[in-house]
């Protein structure tokens, strides 16, 4: 099983050479396009199918572990798919298979394709190796293989110094998580050295370090996720790459960093303390609200759209959190409830922010434009991905019958378990926590019919959305593709909550019971009487409720004709300028949120009277974390750093004496110590 | 063989290679540095013989004659023709402070005492002690390279930091001929390459004060 997993890697890893080599094959230079797509697509497709087959139980285990005598001589590659990176694997290469499909089409307006075809099928690889490695060594290198191959993706458009500047923070912050990675793995593997995950789960660690591990876990995983406040990298790099790896990046990478967080904290560290689950849920909440109050305010679609990835980690994190924290109680139904909401969040938020960066990637491929406030009327010119964008951002806003509704109710419903957890702390919190996750789902609906109606209503707001033209049948395969499975996992939850069922097992001792049996395919979480939810009967409700009435509108409504005043549709004006903007849309929301958290500041700058300029009106948006939290380490660092200076100009003898005093000072402390 | 001789003979040997060193560290005149450099590998050359007959491994016997040969014997004369053609044999170097520096390498002859003492609680009294005076040589030879101005002093003291490691690498049982041959090896090209960087310095700057390469860059002292 592992065999094929790894030539399908293999292969991936070799369809890299297609960048190198684009337009130097026979033939013509798009044929290179279709072969680094093409085997990308078999790869991912082999990849998800082994995931799938480990997850539903149909191997044995002896198939699915390998070691191979590679790597640190005394230990090896270790690789093992166990269901966690099984399920993983499934939402990695579902993205990536669909991702593939989007690229035989969005590739093809690429300035400069062999830049992007040399590391795509490798970021997949690297990708896919993060959750086989079975050993902390292959794991931070597999890590860090896909963090520096989709910094090189990030690197693509290099000639913008913006994005020269993205990829300069995006590899900082990849690096600094790597680091807190390592040393949280150095001090699983303890003095002996025990760098196998299977050593590091039967050895037992001291609360403190325990505790140290966590925190490192949470800065480590976290910071690759995009939890606030370490999310500052993702909004500038996740749009920097081009829009099929961008989608990956958000919606795969960030997947893969929360499997390496679970890995870490739920499988390898032991029993949770009562209170890991109280700061996990904490940064969750924060994260959610604060992503989601960013994304509102965003001019660029992409830029929003990487945002909302940050509050959807949260929402993640919290269902995380509430595991652990019922996990810590022994109360394991419950935390096996709460991981499946998470889990199942991950898998679908992989689908429609796939749907959503191939949307908008659709809009830049026909506008070449990223600014909602020069799109508009898109739906005229581009009807199906009008259509397919509109599901994205219902799937994105937890409207039901599509996915995000179920994650987001499975994780009220662990919420609402909460009363029964016996701390106090965690009974007043997990409640906040449910309020905050509340507000954000809202903020969420108002970003989305944001972006949505500005970019897709109303009329044209430049040229070139006037010029729109609807993109071609890869892209729009890919996308109906991710619409159809977001509007599966609503309609038919059950499935692919079953699928959870061999995950929540493994790393919590229970499971929810077998949900596909049920009548009518009803999803019951807890117990009938509790709550339950059944996606198709749902559909079949608003199908009916909109269809039937419409209809009979249609049917009996009166068809004479009547004579009025002339209403201007609300624009007296005729100019496209005269529409709401995004910005006057969030405004409302940023008057009261705006001086908090985003140090807004509105300029309105008026003409004297006599003067014949036009007044202008900007605001001016700071980032939080930046203020607060990096730019004290940048000072520090810049400071030391000027410091240290000097010490690349001493004497020859100096620099003997710095040995010398450095080494008479360890044997002092070695004297002592002993 | 009596165990006591063994210990006591090479302690004394050791104990020699800890006082020469010292002995290095006050000597101003270029010339007996040199004797007195060459009597270090000579000590060094006996201490290592006596551990192959005393560990009865007949490979450190080669080290010995390695020792003899190229520490005692070539790179002393060597380093007396480089001073000769250079023309420094009659500097007098004012060696800095000759009370602190002597104070000051007491207490690192101490310092390695009480830590190698108790880390190598297990180990036998022979490699005990053999290492701490072998730490105290290299810390030592350390001492006399950051004290000097003089390059070619400077080389002196790095080779009697090597000649600790040497010491350290044949008390300790069982160490492979194959790295105390290219320590040897080592060493000699360190030395080949420091007695052209010396001619180079003395083509540019007519000086080895190696105060002429700093204010040559341009730094303060």
């Amino acid at each position: 099983m592992l065999t094929a997993a790894g030539a399908a890697i293999l292969l991936l890893l070799l369809l890299g050479l297609c960048g190198p080599l684009h337009g130097r094959l026979p033939g013509s230079a798009a044929r290179t396009d279709r072969i680094a797509y093409g085997g990308g697509m078999a790869g991912c497709f082999v990849l998800m199918s082994v995931g799938l087959a480990a997850l539903s139980g149909a191997v044995e285990d002896d198939a699915l572990s390998a070691a191979l005598p590679i790597g640190l001589p005394w230990l090896g590659a270790h690789f093992r798919l166990d269901p966690l990176s099984a399920f993983f694997m499934v939402v990695v290469d579902l993205g990536g298979l669909i991702a593939c499909i989007y690229g035989l089409g969005y590739g093809t307006h690429e300035r400069e394709p062999g830049r992007v075809l040399g590391f795509f099928t490798p970021y997949l690889a690297g990708l896919n190796l993060v959750l086989l490695a079975d050993d902390a060594f292959s794991f931070l290198l597999c890590w860090e293989f896909m963090s520096l191959s989709s910094w090189l993706l990030v690197l693509v458009s290099h000639r913008d110094p913006e994005n020269r500047h993205a990829a300069y923070v995006y590899i900082v912050m990849a690096s600094i998580g790597t680091f807190c990675l390592l040393l949280a793995f150095g001090l699983m593997a303890g003095p002996g050295g025990g760098y196998g995950f299977a050593a590091m789960r039967a050895s037992a660690l001291d609360p403190g370090l325990e505790t140290v591990v966590l925190l490192l876990a949470i800065a480590g995983a976290g910071s690759k996720a995009g939890l606030v406040p370490l999310h500052a990298w993702l909004p500038l790099a996740h749009p920097a790459a081009p829009s099929h790896v961008s989608a990956l990046m958000s919606g795969v990478m960030t997947k893969v960093a929360i499997y390496g967080f679970v890995r870490i904290v739920l499988d390898l560290l032991g029993t949770p303390a009562w209170w890991w689950g109280l700061v996990v849920l904490l940064l969750g909440g924060l994260t959610a609200a604060m992503g989601v109050l960013y994304a509102l305010m965003q001019q660029d679609l992409k830029r929003l759209l990487a945002y909302s990835t940050v509050e959807n980690v949260g929402l993640v994190f919290v269902g995380l959190g509430l595991a652990l924290a019922f996990q810590a109680q022994g109360m394991v139904v419950p935390a096996a409830l709460a991981l499946s909401a998470g889990l199942l969040h991950v898998l679908n938020h992989s689908l429609f922010k796939s749907l959503l960066f191939f949307g908008a990637g659709a809009v830049l491929v026909a506008t070449g434009e990223r600014q909602l406030d020069r799109l508009g009327g898109l739906i005229h010119r581009m009807p199906r991905t009008a259509i397919l964008f509109l599901v994205g951002c219902a799937a994105i806003s937890a409207l039901p019958p599509l996915n995000g509704f179920v994650s987001e109710w499975l994780i009220f419903q662990a919420i609402l378990l909460s009363p029964q957890l016996p701390d106090w702390a965690l009974r007043f919190v997990v409640p906040a926590v449910g309020a905050v996750l509340a507000l954000s789902a809202a903020l969420v609906a108002t970003t989305f019919v944001k972006a949505y109606g500005i970019a897709f209503l109303g009329r044209p707001r430049s040229r070139e959305a006037e010029a729109a033209h609807e993109v071609d049948r890869w892209q729009g395969a890919a996308m109906t593709g991710l619409a159809a499975l977001c509007l599966a996992v609503g309609v038919l939850p059950a499935l692919f909550l079953d699928l959870l069922a061999p995950v929540t097992q493994a790393l919590t001792g229970a499971s929810l019971d077998r949900q596909s049996g049920l009548p009518w395919l009803t999803l019951i979480p807890i117990a009938e009487a509790r709550s339950s939810y059944n996606g198709l009967l749902l559909l079949l409700f608003i199908a009916f409720s909109t269809v039937v009435p419409a209809l009979v509108i249609h049917r009996f409504a009166t068809r004479a004709t009547r004579r009025g005043a002339i209403w201007d549709c609300g624009f007296p004006q005729t100019d496209p300028a005269t529409q709401y903007t995004s910005g006057s849309f969030a405004q409302p929301l940023r008057r009261v949120f705006g001086t908090l958290i985003f140090h807004a500041r509105e300029r309105v700058d008026m003409p004297l009277p006599g003067e014949v300029r036009a007044a202008r009106f900007s605001v001016e948006l700071r980032d939080l974390a930046w203020d607060v939290f990096y730019a004290p380490v940048a000072r520090a660092v810049e400071f030391a750093a000027g410091r240290l200076n000097h010490l690349q100009f001493l004497t020859v003898r100096r620099y003997l004496s710095l040995v010398f005093g450095a080494l008479v000072l360890l044997l002092l402390v070695l004297a002592i110590w002993q | 063989m009596a165990r006591g001789l063994a210990f006591d003979i090479s302690h004394l040997l050791a104990g020699g290679m800890v006082l020469l060193s010292f002995a290095l560290l006050y000597q101003d005149r270029m010339f007996s540095l040199l004797r007195i450099y060459a009597l270090h590998a000579l000590v060094l050359s006996l201490s290592v013989a006596w551990q192959a007959w005393v560990q009865g491994a007949p490979h450190l016997y080669v080290t010995a004659t390695i020792a003899l040969a190229f520490k005692a014997i070539v790179i002393p004369v060597a380093l007396h023709r480089i001073v000769v053609r250079l023309g420094i044999h009659r500097t007098i170097e004012t060696v800095v402070g000759v009370g602190p520096t002597i104070l000051f390498g007491l207490g690192l002859v101490g310092l390695s005492v009480a830590v190698i003492l108790p880390v190598t609680a297990e180990s036998d009294a022979l490699a005990r002690e053999d290492l701490a005076f072998a730490l105290s040589v290299v810390l030592l030879g350390l001492l006399m390279m950051i004290t000097r101005r003089n390059a070619v002093s400077q080389i002196v003291g790095f080779m009697s930091l090597e000649n600790g490691l040497v010491l350290a690498a044949t008390g300790a049982k069982g160490m492979p001929l194959v790295v105390e041959i290219s320590v040897a090896f080592s060493i000699l090209i360190a030395f080949i390459v420091i007695g052209i960087v010396l001619f180079r310095i003395r083509e540019r700057f007519d000086t080895v004060d190696i105060h002429a390469l700093d204010s040559f860059r341009g730094e303060r002292r």
